[in-house]
């Protein structure tokens, strides 16, 4: 089963209490920040809280992602080296604007990588929140075989447009279809950005539907009581599961037949299609809907 | 024989036969001719605090009650201890249904020998702190509260004289924990604690700051019972009934908490039209209220009745007509001592009633599903809500052994961790609720389902419900904590545990620095 990432929680990385039950809470991804939540008389600090956070919490299946600062501050480098060390999952880069920057992330990783011995272990993400980002989102999508996923920052990408953010989202328009559209060019995922007004969940929902009809893999969230409305969102229908159900059903009764062709309903069957359904029954188990076992 | 004279030798054989005197007109009473409004004021039983003090035949080393209906906000048990040490009183047994922070003074009239035993149900701020500490030579003894009730019913706990705050009585003493007139200043709603002290105190002075016009009926107390009324200027401060506005809580941990709750409770087997359930009033329990409503909305159910300590939440879901009636031993807030001032479907009911083990109507025998809270819990699934892992008291028993022996299904909702206090543990600081009493222990990292209810786990199981083994989830906090340092617990025994069966069950040592 392909890993779900439909929701990737912001956790401060100088707040050892929210990281010490994060996965409680059952997000898909969690960001450990470094950056933009932490000031930057504590970043010596939290990057050791973070560190022993990662070597010492039992955070399970979830994937955990760390923020780091960027290369180009005094905070980077060693952002990279010990979140390395600590066996993270990914690291994202923020306000990721070309290709050469991630490559020059890559690079550090595999100095650390080399030096403990499991190269090619730790995956990179790269959030693009600015307009230079967005012109070059392919280049960096494709810039490492490590890249396992691109994001939207809307915050400082509205500012960088000279614009603010609004209700519709119209000012993200060009960049939420173009990050898509890179993102699946480079065959990797795309998260959208937060959504930081808590007390409308309505709202929150909307934009969810929103951005999934648009076709990202996920959003990330700023709060726990976000996950359960992206969930109940990215969950499947009744009628999607039945199909893709049938849909797995036939493929494998073609393959015991050894037959090449596949027709569900009449209609043939071809690549995109089975992954699809694929798809649509990873979501259905990841929302509690359907048991592997029923399958 | 046709007049009255003809018959006088028959009269004087009649009351010779029923050893009684012949009646005498010339001694009889004149008959009072006052307007009865105001001959009520003359009533013998209104009379100054001091009055019915002295009046109550009240001696050194007797028992005094009272009640906790006003909570943080009670004014009663500080102004008649006051007064008491005033007029010289030594060496009295305060037994309350809890005591407060507000009681702290108190602790000058424990080390001035005016108190030196107290019974209650709980024991809460500076004055719980010094106990803890071994202020008092005699152990203070827990009951829960249908322990209590039962205790002063069957004379193991025998009061002398019961002072007992009412928001409104009439000069005879019917009294409630509301008042109808204009003039009234407190509301607590239910009296439920006071009512045992009412039904079976030798003596029972009523203290109430707005004394209404004969006849205070609907009437929670009756005059029956009471023998002397004391016009007070206030006896409690109804804005402290709850210890906070009632909200939403908007803590994720809680939310998360609550959900698991709800999961177990749709879950249980126990959720079906008709069904009875008690919640508490901390913030995931309310919330597991929530999703609760929802899904009996979503399913077309309604419960017969709401138990306990009763909150605005249970009010609303009442009036929405899901909860055909609620049983009420203690009002938690003022929208729910209004309703019960206003509502007959809102009933009252006293701790015997709400809770006793001896009696067979007592509600929790007809209560399906009980969600509590916990300060610890223990891989025996036994439960502490007395004290803190620190070893200081610092909490109420409450209804908590109660509703968990009688219920169908009780469910303890408790974090793993509060803090860098892990709260499943080997074994808890004090023993007040058994584990055998104990059916769920829902944390935010898996739900425990005791091994007694095998039948529980599997259904739970199959509803994507993830259950966990208790000591994998003690083993978590652990992982996560690590062992704490033992409590520095002295030798001397500062508090008696008693069970609701009267029988002792634990003790708590006094606890050093």
């Amino acid at each position: 089963m392909q890993r779900l990432r439909r929701t990737m929680m912001f956790v401060p990385g100088n707040n050892p209490a929210m990281m010490a039950d994060a996965h409680i809470y059952g997000p898909d991804s969690i960001m450990l920040d470094l950056e933009d939540a932490v000031t930057m008389t504590e970043k010596d600090a939290a990057r050791m809280l973070v560190y022993n956070a990662l070597k010492s919490v039992d955070y399970g299946d979830t994937e955990m992602v760390v923020r780091i600062n960027p290369l180009n501050t005094p905070y980077g480098k060693k952002d990279v080296e010990a979140m390395v060390k600590a066996g993270v999952d990914v690291i994202r880069m923020p306000k990721t604007e070309t290709a050469e920057e991630v490559r020059e992330v890559e690079r550090e990783i595999e100095k650390v990588e080399k030096e403990i011995g499991c190269l090619g272990r730790t995956k990179i993400m790269a959030a693009i929140e600015s307009a230079l980002g967005v012109v070059n989102a392919y280049d960096i999508a494709t810039a490492s075989p490590r890249m396992m996923g691109i994001a939207l920052g809307a915050e400082d990408y509205s500012a960088n447009l000279k614009t603010q953010r609004s209700d519709s989202g119209e000012e993200l328009r060009l960049a939420r279809e173009t990050i898509i559209v890179a993102a699946r060019a480079a065959g990797i995922d795309a998260f959208d950005t937060v959504y930081s007004n808590l007390n409308d969940m309505d709202a929150f929902r909307r934009e969810v539907e929103y951005i999934k009809t648009l076709g990202f893999d996920g959003k990330s969230i700023i709060n726990p009581r976000q996950i359960e409305v992206v969930n109940e969102v990215f969950a499947p229908t009744q009628k999607a599961i039945d199909k893709a159900l049938a849909i797995l059903a036939a493929i494998k009764e073609a393959e015991k037949k050894g037959s090449g062709v596949i027709a569900v309903n009449g209609k043939m069957v071809d690549r995109p299609v089975v992954i699809r359904a694929q798809r649509t029954i990873d979501l259905a188990i990841a929302s509690g809907i359907l048991k592997e076992e029923d399958i | 024989m046709n007049t009255i004279k003809d018959r006088a030798a028959d009269i004087a054989a009649a009351a010779k036969h029923e050893g009684k005197t012949v009646y005498n007109p010339e001694a009889a009473k004149p008959k009072n001719e006052t307007p009865r409004l105001e001959l009520q004021k003359e009533s013998p039983k209104l009379v100054t605090l001091e009055e019915a003090i002295r009046k109550s035949g009240l001696k050194d080393g007797m028992t005094i009650s009272f009640h906790h209906h006003f909570r943080a906000g009670d004014k009663v048990v500080n102004m008649v201890v006051d007064k008491l040490a005033e007029m010289g009183f030594k060496n009295l047994h305060v037994a309350a249904s809890s005591l407060q922070d507000v009681h702290e003074p108190l602790i000058n009239h424990i080390k001035n020998g005016v108190v030196t035993k107290i019974s209650t149900s709980g024991l809460r701020g500076p004055l719980a702190n010094e106990i803890s500490k071994g202020l008092m030579e005699e152990p203070v003894v827990f009951r829960s509260h249908g322990g209590r009730g039962s205790a002063i019913a069957n004379g193991d706990l025998h009061i002398d004289v019961a002072f007992l705050g009412a928001s409104s009585s009439d000069p005879l003493g019917n009294a409630c924990g509301y008042s109808r007139s204009e003039n009234a200043k407190s509301i607590c709603g239910s009296l439920g604690y006071a009512l045992p002290d009412a039904q079976y105190a030798d003596k029972v002075v009523i203290l109430t700051d707005d004394l209404v016009a004969y006849p205070n009926t609907p009437n929670s107390i009756s005059e029956h019972n009471v023998d002397y009324v004391v016009e007070v200027d206030s006896v409690g401060d109804s804005s402290k009934i709850s210890s906070g506005a009632i909200r939403d809580s908007k803590n994720p941990r809680d939310i998360l908490l609550a959900q698991n709750a709800a999961k177990v409770i749709i879950n249980s087997g126990y959720f079906n039209d008709g069904f009875s359930i008690q919640t508490g009033t901390g913030g995931a329990s309310l919330a597991a209220v929530k999703f609760i409503r929802q899904e009996m909305i979503d399913r077309g159910i309604k419960a017969s009745f709401a138990l306990g300590g009763i909150t605005a939440h249970m009010v609303k879901m009442h009036e929405e007509g899901l909860i055909e009636r609620l049983i009420d031993v203690q009002s938690f807030d003022k929208v729910a001592a209004e309703s019960i001032k206003t509502d007959p479907m809102h009933k009252e009911v006293s701790a015997n009633e709400y809770a006793s083990a001896d009696e067979p109507g007592s509600a929790v025998h007809y209560l399906d599903i009980v969600i509590l809270s916990a300060l610890e819990a223990d891989v025996n699934f036994n439960v502490n809500v007395l004290v803190g892992s620190d070893g200081i008291i610092r909490g109420a028993i409450g209804g908590h052994p109660d509703t968990a022996a009688d219920s169908a299904l009780s469910i303890i909702v408790c974090p793993l961790l509060r803090g860098r206090i892990p709260c499943i543990v080997d074994e808890v600081t004090t023993l007040i609720t058994p584990g055998s009493t104990v059916d769920v222990i829902v944390t935010e990292y898996g739900t425990a389902v005791n091994p007694r209810r095998p039948e529980l786990a599997e259904r739970l199981k199959k509803a994507g419900v993830k259950v966990v083994d208790i000591k994998t989830l003690r083993d978590k906090a652990k992982s996560i904590i690590g062992e704490p340092a033992a409590l520095p617990f002295g030798d001397k025994t500062v508090g008696v545990v008693m069970n609701r069966d009267g029988s002792v069950m634990d003790v708590i040592k006094n606890i050093k620095g």
